[in-house]
């Protein structure tokens, strides 16, 4: 019981609280358990993989990690609004076939192409979104038939259109130049390549962080996460916000899009599938709860760079990758674990 | 009683006049007449299926009446949307939807009404202002920060009707506040009830329990499939009668008969009940003894 009846008036600070440590502060954040995973994981490939421990290997790993974890941040402000997008995976190479296709096709400058994507992105992320409030249908099997229906589009649009599995190389269409440099270009410092990926990586989760904690709006994603119903009673527009989030999700398959059609000059139709659980599981392992409510858009970020450190830390150990996806398997799972058990610990204390 | 505003018309803040409600040819409610004034609690009272929710859907927007007339300090009205009745003021605070349990306290406080500070939310005032306005109806909570789902039931309750209080509502609707609660907790919304009244609003308070009604009501309204089954002010019952009515003298004699025919121990439970009847003084009449 939290109440007193000879209460005088309140003091700055309650004296009934023991100041907390700041260890015991972030004890209670829901990015710790990925935090601490990330550690062990690191050290882990750090003493098993020479390779390991070269700055150059550090910004592959750095890379990798941003391409899962820009599309993991938005999934992640999903999965805190209540939801489950299936579609994102496919949706990034939508995004790029149709950048791609439309600036080839029509003979257009490439940012022309870019913005057409950027709208089509944005629609399927609406779709996903209105089809879910209006229907009451679970999020899990809207996408689920999205996630299909795209794959189909994605090849069978790409095989009418440029009669191969491919999109032509568009490297030669003006402003593929500029695109180029604003979603793959590399700066070498100190003789290791940095990719732009992973500075918007880091703004995509500092803004996402910001929304969450410090707007109207990210209060509002944790409540319709945590019980639409009551967020309706107070006034909380939940369908809004709801499809507002897939919108997110939209926005940054867009731009995971943009980026491989920058970097490799041609889309292969087929890329993509499976990504989504790679986004899905950096989320929950960056501590995002599974029915909502919540979790981090930084634990998101913590849970692509484990996700990244596995992916590169295998080819770096040497292993034979045929082994790679149980190696990955186990090694979420294992994370999982230690976030949940953390996690419950972290609660206990409070 | 306080003097506010709507004294100077002397219309009470709530007044349903024979109202009633039908779906299709089904008659929900009928007959019923109820006020609320400024300071006052009026107790609503019935067993499942007796219209209560009926009743309050009425008075809070989710529903129209049918028949009869809805006054809100004077002037009739007819709400389309739960949203209309809260900028008339009119508050309801149900048991399950009040807060969202993950999220601290004080952004569930303001979820929908957030202090803005530019883009962003000033988070140290709405701390503040939660803190006090908890602190005001005597809810010294340790930590605004803490999940309201680690508060207890009552608590929550006080938190989610503080809320209303806060943003102007001026008859609140209490639907079963205390019925999942246990007698402490309980108390403690019942105290908190008692607080909004001497803060000037009009309470309509959902109960089936003449226990928890009896100490804090001014009139209570007493339901029975859909129809007025007795109206009284505080001065005009007894909590004896008020129970007696609720549980329905005929009922409880019939009951006794039913057990006593079974034999054996249901025929001692069957006495024991027979004993309490006669203690409440209830007879089939006794509900009519008023209005």
């Amino acid at each position: 019981m939290s109440q007193t009846v000879d209460a005088p008036a309140p003091p700055a600070r309650d004296e009934r609280i023991r100041q907390k440590t700041p260890l015991q502060r972030l004890m209670a954040r829901p990015e710790v358990g990925a935090l601490a995973g990330a550690i062990v994981i690191f050290a882990f490939f750090f003493i098993v993989a020479e390779p390991f421990r070269d700055a150059s290997s550090l910004a592959s790993v750095l890379y990798v990690s941003s391409t899962y974890g820009i599309p993991a941040v938005a999934v992640a402000l999903l999965m805190i609004g209540g939801e489950f997008d299936l579609s994102v995976g496919v949706a990034v190479t939508s995004s790029a076939l149709v950048a791609s296709m439309f600036s080839y096709e029509f003979s257009v400058n490439m940012w022309l192409g870019v913005l057409v994507a950027l709208v089509v992105s944005l629609a399927i992320g609406f779709a996903n979104g209105w089809l879910v409030v209006k229907t009451g249908i679970p999020s899990f099997l809207v996408t689920l038939g999205t996630f299909f229906m795209l794959t189909g589009l994605n090849l069978g649009m790409t095989k009418v259109i440029t009669g191969n599995v491919a999109t032509n190389d568009v490297s030669n269409i003006d402003g593929f130049a500029s695109a180029k440099k604003v979603f793959a270009s590399v700066w070498t410092i100190g003789g290791v390549g940095i990719r732009i990926t992973l500075l918007w990586w880091i703004v995509f989760i500092l803004v996402a962080t910001w929304i969450l904690l410090r707007t109207h709006v990210g209060n509002w994603i944790f409540a319709v996460g945590g019980s639409a119903q009551s967020s309706r009673a107070v006034g909380v527009p939940v369908n809004r916000v709801k499809i507002g989030l897939f919108m997110a999700v939209g926005f940054t398959a867009w731009f995971m899009g943009m980026h491989i059609l920058f970097a490799f000059n041609t889309v292969q139709s087929g890329l993509g599938v499976g990504n989504e659980f790679y986004y899905i599981i950096a989320a929950v392992v960056g501590g995002c709860l599974l029915t909502g409510g919540y979790g981090s858009a930084i634990g998101a970020g913590i849970g692509a760079f484990i996700f990244g450190m596995t992916n590169q830390g295998i080819v770096y150990a040497g292993w034979n990758p045929d082994w790679f996806k149980f190696f990955v398997g186990a090694l979420l799972l294992g994370a999982i674990l230690l976030n949940t058990y953390i996690r419950r610990r972290a609660e206990a204390s409070r | 009683m306080t003097t506010t505003a709507d004294t100077k018309t002397g219309a009470p803040l709530v007044r349903l006049t024979d109202a009633a409600k039908h779906y299709g040819n089904i008659i929900a409610l009928s007959g019923i007449t109820l006020e609320v004034g400024v300071g006052e609690v009026t107790c609503v009272l019935g067993d499942n299926g007796a219209g209560k929710s009926t009743l309050i859907k009425i008075i809070a927007g989710l529903h129209q009446h049918t028949e009869g007339t809805y006054e809100v300090e004077g002037e009739p009205v007819r709400f389309n949307s739960p949203r209309e009745a809260l900028d008339h003021g009119i508050a309801t605070v149900y048991q399950d939807l009040a807060v969202v349990p993950l999220m601290p306290v004080w952004r569930n406080f303001f979820l929908g009404n957030e202090i803005r500070k530019g883009p962003s939310l000033d988070i140290s005032a709405m701390r503040r202002m939660t803190k006090k306005e908890l602190l005001d109806m005597g809810i010294d909570l340790r930590d605004v920060d803490q999940p309201i789902g680690t508060l207890s039931g009552g608590e929550r309750q006080c938190v989610a009707i503080s809320r209303a209080v806060h943003f102007g509502a001026k008859v609140l609707i209490l639907d079963e506040p205390t019925a999942a609660l246990g007698v402490k907790q309980s108390g403690v919304v019942l105290k908190y009830i008692i607080n909004a009244r001497e803060r000037g609003l009009g309470v309509i308070f959902i109960t089936h329990n003449p226990h928890h009604a009896y100490p804090v009501g001014d009139r209570f309204l007493l339901l029975k499939r859909g129809k007025n089954i007795g109206y009284f002010r505080k001065n005009e019952v007894t909590r004896d009668e008020l129970t007696a009515l609720m549980a329905g003298g005929a009922e409880l004699e019939e009951l006794s008969h039913e057990l006593e025919s079974a034999g054996g121990a249901a025929a001692e439970a069957a006495h024991v009940l027979g004993e309490e009847v006669h203690e409440l003084g209830i007879t089939p009449q006794a509900g009519g003894s008023s209005q």
